[in-house]
């Protein structure tokens, strides 16, 4: 009997498919998993589908390198799975689960087909634990990665969002800032407010902290620098809403705002944003 | 030799710079204004860049003479039509032309110089 390492579980994958996935899906719903019928469905087909390119990774070898291209298909597959299910909103424990419940039913087919060959069983189970662990930190992986995938977007999207330049006023802009001034959320507010500049041909904008929780000498310079660049493109700067404590911390950094027009609300800056370019409002 | 042209415009002075700046063509350019400048009588400079695509160092600094050289001779310079990465960039490398007027366009410049046409 030609006892060559992972032989026995091609031969075991191939006679009892059918057995194996029933098992499986026992298994998952032994555990946390919540199937319906449609859930149950694509878990057969994906099952099926996995069992079809390990049976023949496994005999093409080599046995444990998922790296090497035999394994291409695999690692496609539980790619694609992984990602599905991040998106599906399934918790890691759920998405390797699937994995892990092949590792039972896979033992208990090599037992009853090795029971005379006690040796070889425990060298292939031994196999199999270790083939099936690397699979499993494969879905871990390609989870992680679609998850983190998701947060980057959702980053890219809120920079965006949160980065508004709206005209109030014929050559007055303003620009409501909310959250935190990084660098990289700078450059954004910088370059979409000189973008407005040109558009509109603005000579005043009005940059609104009030939904800037703290400011420290970073975000300052952060500030001074997009006022100086807003200046190049000939437009003044107006800065509204300082909350007291704001203006405390400001004084206390010892930050120089002494060139910048500065007013404790968005109503005042606009005041002397409109008396700057001559235009007035009144009650009738 | 190459050279950038030098507009009158009433009491006003137009420079357009549309190509790359280097040494030879900035020391000329220099000159040729402040020669301008005395010879016309001018009481103001618009330099426009607004063609200039990528600023550097160098040209920041250019600009900032030639508009302290324009003030000896009583000539007030706004720089105008910078483009807004232009802007960004300059900022970035701490170049904030102080003591430089700056308008969005010709129009505000000459605007702001006092100056109608």
């Amino acid at each position: 009997m030609v006892s060559e390492a992972g032989s026995r579980i091609v031969e075991v994958i191939k006679n009892n498919q059918k057995s194996l996935i029933d098992e499986l899906l026992l298994n998952m719903k032994k555990k946390v998993i919540r199937l319906d019928k449609n859930a149950e469905i694509e878990i057969v087909q994906q099952a099926k589908q996995l069992l079809m390119f390990l049976e023949i990774a496994i005999s093409r070898g080599p046995l444990l390198d998922l790296e090497s291209s035999t394994w291409d298909d695999t690692r496609q597959l539980l790619n694609d799975f992984s990602q599905n299910r991040a998106k599906q909103g399934f918790s890691p424990i759920e998405t390797a689960t699937f994995i892990f419940s092949f590792k039972e039913p896979l033992y208990k087919f090599l037992r009853e087909s090795l029971i005379d060959n006690p040796q070889f069983l425990s060298e292939e189970i031994a196999t199999t634990s270790l083939l099936f662990d690397e699979l499993g930190l494969l879905t871990i992986a390609s989870y992680q990665k679609a998850r983190e995938q998701v947060i980057l977007r959702q980053q890219q999207e809120l920079l965006e969002l949160s980065t508004p330049v709206v005209q109030l006023w014929q050559n007055v802009l303003a620009l409501p800032l909310i959250g935190t001034l990084d660098s990289a959320r700078t450059q954004v507010v910088m370059e979409s407010l000189l973008q407005k500049i040109v558009e509109t041909g603005a000579l005043i904008a009005i940059i609104d902290i009030t939904g800037v929780p703290t400011v420290d000498t970073l975000v300052a310079q952060h500030l001074l620098k997009t006022i100086a660049a807003a200046r190049l493109m000939g437009a003044d700067c107006i800065i509204s809403g300082i909350r007291p404590q704001i203006a405390q911390t400001i004084v206390h950094l010892g930050v120089n705002l002494e060139d910048v027009i500065t007013k404790a609300t968005l109503a005042d800056a606009f005041l002397i944003a409109l008396k700057k370019t001559g235009s007035s409002i009144t009650n009738s | 030799m190459e050279r950038i042209p030098i507009l009158r415009m009433g009491k006003l002075l137009l420079v357009t710079i549309q190509v790359d700046m280097h040494d030879q063509l900035a020391m000329t350019l220099q000159d040729d204004l402040t020669e301008r400048i005395v010879k016309e009588k001018a009481t103001g400079v618009l330099i426009d860049i607004s063609a200039l695509d990528i600023v550097d160092s160098f040209i920041g600094r250019m600009i900032s003479n030639t508009a302290a050289m324009a003030k000896i001779l009583d000539a007030k310079t706004v720089v105008v039509g910078m483009q807004p990465a232009v802007a960004i960039t300059l900022v970035e490398l701490g170049l904030t032309l102080d003591g430089v007027i700056t308008a969005l366009n010709v129009e505000r410049g000459i605007s702001l110089l006092g100056h109608t046409l």
